[in-house]
């Protein structure tokens, strides 16, 4: 039986009632009494050398307030790196400058050169294109093999070169791998790209800097996933204004993917401008703009290879990959390719030996950061490619190969110094043959030969890491950051109440799904608990949402935050029945006495809290609002295994998605609704990657895919309904609620599934000679594949 | 600057504009109906979609002074008169066809006008329709169900 409210419960989503009917609050939104508006000059040019920009002419015209360039930010801080990668030899990566303008030198197409501020955003627009940069091009870099040849031109003039870090881990394993390949029966080797993609939330960034003279407070309204953090970047280290003197605010914000982490030039230069201007300033990305100045995601290419004994036995994994950084390092960028790459080349696999070497490397590209998924991805795509490649070179089934190597026993340390705390991979292999109707392939086969169309289905498992921590041990690894949560209670008078959450949602639910938790532990309606998220003025700190880590750690912690709050309100009851602590028991919202007939209602201990009349209070304290911070003991690991049947057009090469289903153990789940929409949306974006994404340069760094005319987004007839499955479920042994995250999984595990697919198809064609074709699986890249 | 005259969710409105300036635009910040909204620049996201007497148009292809004298439906009009929600943003709330909301107002708008002409859609219908209307968070399932079902059609056979 479906419950109709609590844990487990698929409540209706309160939040769709404001955006459904044109309410939202989004930031573009928001129009602050006087703003004016900016327009960025951006560079046209990949590399090249700014000699200066003339601004006169744009100065001049109507409605122009001021136009700011480089010159303007000179006292002002670096844009800064939020993790220190230490490379294979303990030497801390190459750190480039990041100034909110270009100084000096532009380095991306897309690099911001000056800002015109003017009363209209017309008039603002206008005058942009009246600024003149003076730039001497100079040789771009954009391959990133190229860019770390001998003599290639620099991006960072005062960098050694162009490499970020060369990365090894387990850098002792080196030497074991090598023989271990070396002396193995069989060693399956694959070199593939994992291509650039672009988020692309359909909100663009906006960001409003608002000043006020009286006191000197700074306020920022932006399209963020983590405004404490930008809080803490933007005021400590690029503008020098304290905590207490600056407030971010995300309120509504239209999807993120990872790309509304990281702390951007333009949020800086708008609160920076407020104040200089003493009003308003707000700036709206175009979509255009965002495609050169949004962190892109993913740009990885890798060469794997898998050594096996006559068994099929994973003996021993290596994988090189060269990770593209862009010209900058964004916020986590340096995190992406190592610690949420490296420690994941285990799978669900006991592979004894396992060696990463990543080289980060600057290129003149737009920065790279995190992207749904992020290091995970690239991670499951080559591990489950070269598995799909083993199996077919000897012969062993995939499905049977891959279960010969599961990890079965747990807790489980991986030779990449992660520790598994639970997971059952045959179980969710099991349920996905059984929903992706594996048993009736052949049938569907032959219907779509007889329509002329090769049909193939691929298979694959993933594992991942959700909800990074704990805190000192990424501090280790060379965060510059904590990565707990906080959460406050706040029990109102006639017992009602609000929480103040670090996390925040663009999309999640939280709004819906957090109250459920809050329900189930008091036993009030749903209702009564509203969720407050999206801006420091109310929760005490926040790390945000990514990494699927929001119920994870900041619903831990609001569950810790709401323990107190019971503990407190118990004592309360205690005192009103003139009964002993320890007997009080909390149910359906009712204290009692054990054993007794007396009870309170939750009401009257709120209301006895704020009028205490009948009240301890040479005890306790009145009130009733609690803080707590939630700092995970570990990563979680959801997993799961994925399913997709794919057709292929013999004749052009097109690739339909027929089918596909997804077997996940996110652990327990809070509200299946939106679990399940959560799964849907990762994989049209994993389908997406596979078949039709791709961003791509020339080789002057001039951005060819800079809008959605060339930029191929999912649309609504390129996927099929999915058939997705949570029922497996081993719950997180860590956490309080027992759950993993679901936010990322979709992304993770379907790539490879549709090209291990393609991949099928075309060899049951009699393409044997096709064994890995690079995403997107456009139908020229297909074509050319089948003729050669 | 241009005075435009038009009708939006039955309200005679009226404003200055540019000759350059979008209806969407003119919705946005003219009318202060931020429900509208942008999220490209070469007319391909849908977040933008209204209804010009009666025909779904992406508000950001059109001058506001090319609505002069039209009426206007936006997705602040979408709802019934009292106020609830109309079956299909029922139907979207029911199937959670939705997620962060940016590309909701456009969706409904389109669905909306797709019902008009269509009452009965095949799923590769809805699918076909909303190729102008691009959402990143919901994958589209739930989309294409919310709308099978607005249009009374059993979407528990049709997701199979
Ligand atoms: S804003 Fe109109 S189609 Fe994108
Ligand atoms: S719900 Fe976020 S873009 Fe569609």
């Amino acid at each position: 039986m479906p419950k109709d409210g609590g844990i487990g419960a698929s409540s209706k989503r309160r939040e769709d009632v404001r955006f459904l009917t044109g309410q939202g609050n989004y930031t573009d939104d928001i129009n602050i009494h006087g703003q004016a508006h900016a327009v960025f000059v951006r560079s046209q040019v990949a590399h090249g050398t700014l000699n200066g920009v003339d601004t006169a002419d744009a100065a001049a015209m109507p409605g122009v307030l001021r136009v700011f360039t480089g010159a303007d930010f000179e006292g002002v801080g670096s844009i800064p790196c939020g993790w220190q990668v230490t490379d294979r030899f303990g030497e801390v990566m190459q750190e480039p400058g990041h100034p909110v303008l270009a100084q000096g030198k532009v380095r991306h197409v897309g690099d911001p050169i000056a800002v015109v501020v003017a009363e209209t955003y017309e008039q603002a627009r206008d005058a942009a294109e009246a600024v003149v940069p003076d730039i001497t091009d100079l040789p771009a870099v954009v391959d990133m093999k190229a860019a770390l040849a001998e003599g290639a031109p620099k991006v960072h003039d005062d960098l050694t070169s162009n490499l970020c870090y060369d990365w090894g881990f387990v850098e002792d394993n080196r030497d074991a791998v090598d023989a271990a390949i070396r002396g193995a029966h069989h060693v399956t080797t694959l070199e593939l790209v994992n291509q650039r993609l672009v988020a692309n939330p359909m909100e663009p960034r906006v960001a409003i800097g608002d000043y006020a003279p009286g006191t000197g407070d700074s306020t920022l309204y932006t399209t963020s996933q983590n405004p404490h953090v930008i809080r803490l970047l933007m005021g400590a280290f690029v503008l020098g204004i304290p905590e207490h003197k600056l407030r971010v605010v995300a309120p509504d914000v239209g999807g993120g993917f990872g790309t509304k982490i990281f702390h951007y030039a333009e949020e800086a230069f708008c609160t920076f401008a407020a104040k200089a201007l003493k009003r308003a300033v707000k700036w709206t990305s175009t979509r255009s703009e965002a495609f050169m100045s949004d962190a892109h995601g993913r740009d990885h290419v890798t060469k794997i290879e898998l050594a096996l004994d006559e068994q099929g036995q994973f003996l021993a994994l290596r994988t090189d990959t060269h990770a593209n950084m862009g010209a900058y390092l964004s916020t986590f960028a340096p995190s992406v390719p190592t610690w949420l790459h490296g420690t994941l080349m285990a799978g669900n696999y006991k592979t004894p030996l396992i060696y990463v070497n990543v080289k980060a490397v600057f290129t003149n590209t737009v920065p790279v950061d995190a992207y749904r998924g992020a290091g995970r991805p690239e991670a499951t795509f080559q591990l489950e490619r070269v598995i799909d490649k083993a199996a077919r070179e000897m012969g062993i089934d995939p499905v049977d190969l891959r279960r010969r190597n599961f990890i079965t026993e747990f807790p489980y340390a991986t030779p990449v110094a992660v520790e598994y705390d639970t997971g059952d991979y045959n179980a969710t292999l099991d349920k996905l043959l059984e929903i992706a109707d594996v048993a009736g392939f052949s049938a569907r086969e032959a219907e779509s030969k007889a329509r002329g169309k090769l049909r193939g289905l691929g298979l694959n498992c993933y594992i991942e890491a959700c909800g990074i921590a704990p805190s000192n041990l990424v501090g280790q690894l060379g965060a510059r950051a904590g990565l707990y949560e906080s959460a406050t209670v706040r029990v109102n008078a006639t017992g009602g109440l609000v929480v103040m959450t670090g996390s925040h949602s663009h999309g999640q639910g939280h709004e819906t799904s957090f109250p459920q938790v809050i329900s189930e532990m008091i036993g009030i309606p749903e209702d009564m608990i509203e969720i407050v998220h999206g801006d420091t003025a109310n929760a005490p700190m926040g790390m945000g949402t990514y990494g699927s880590r929001s119920l994870a750690v900041g619903g831990s912690a609001m569950v810790r935050a709401t323990e107190k709050i019971i503990a407190k309100a118990k004592k309360i009851a205690a005192h009103l029945m003139e009964a002993a602590e320890g007997d009080i028991e909390l149910k359906d919202g009712q204290f009692s006495v054990a054993g007794t007939d007396k009870s309170v209602a939750w009401g009257d201990v709120t209301l006895a809290a704020y009028v205490p009349h009948n009240y301890p209070l040479e005890d306790i304290e009145p009130g009733l609002e609690e803080t707590a911070f939630y700092d995970p003991a570990n990563f979680t690991y959801p997993s799961g295994a994925y399913a997709c049947e794919v057709e292929v057009d013999p004749d052009t090469g097109k690739v339909t998605i027929e089918r596909f289903a997804a077997a996940d153990d996110f652990g327990n789940v809070v509200n299946p609704m939106i679990v399940d929409g959560q799964v849907h949306g990762g994989l049209a974006q994993g389908i997406g990657q596979a078949l039709l994404e791709g961003c791509s340069y020339d080789s002057d760094g001039q951005l060819i895919s800079g809008s959605y005319m060339d930029y191929a987004m999912p649309r609504a007839d390129d996927v099929p309904f999915y058939s997705v499955d949570h029922s497996c479920q081993t719950p997180c042994t860590h956490n309080p609620l027992g759950v993993k995250g679901c936010g990322e999984a979709g992304a993770i595990g379907s790539p490879p599934a549709v090209v291990n697919a393609v991949v099928d198809a075309l060899q049951r064609a009699g393409h044997s000679d096709i064994t890995h074709i690079d995403m997107p699986l456009t139908p020229a890249r297909v074509w050319s594949a089948m003729n050669g | 600057m241009s005075n435009v005259t038009m009708k939006v969710n039955g309200k005679p409105v009226s404003g200055e504009v540019e000759g350059r300036t979008l209806l969407s635009s003119f919705l946005r910040e003219g009318l202060e109906m931020t429900g509208t909204h942008i999220g490209c620049d070469t007319s391909q996201c849908g977040a933008c979609v209204v209804h010009v007497n009666g025909q779904a148009v992406k508000s950001c292809t059109m001058f506001a002074l090319e609505a002069e004298g039209a009426e206007v439906t936006t997705i602040e009009g979408m709802a019934n008169p009292d106020g609830s929600l109309s079956v299909l943003q029922q139907a979207f709330q029911d199937h959670h066809g939705l997620q962060c909301g940016f590309c909701t107002p456009g969706m409904v708008m389109s669905a909306a006008a797709l019902l008009q002409d269509n009452p009965k859609p095949t799923e590769a219908e809805v699918r076909d329709y909303l190729e102008g209307n691009l959402c990143r968070c919901t994958g589209y399932h739930n989309i294409v169900k919310a709308i099978m079902a607005a249009s009374g059609q059993d979407v528990a056979v049709a997701a199979e």
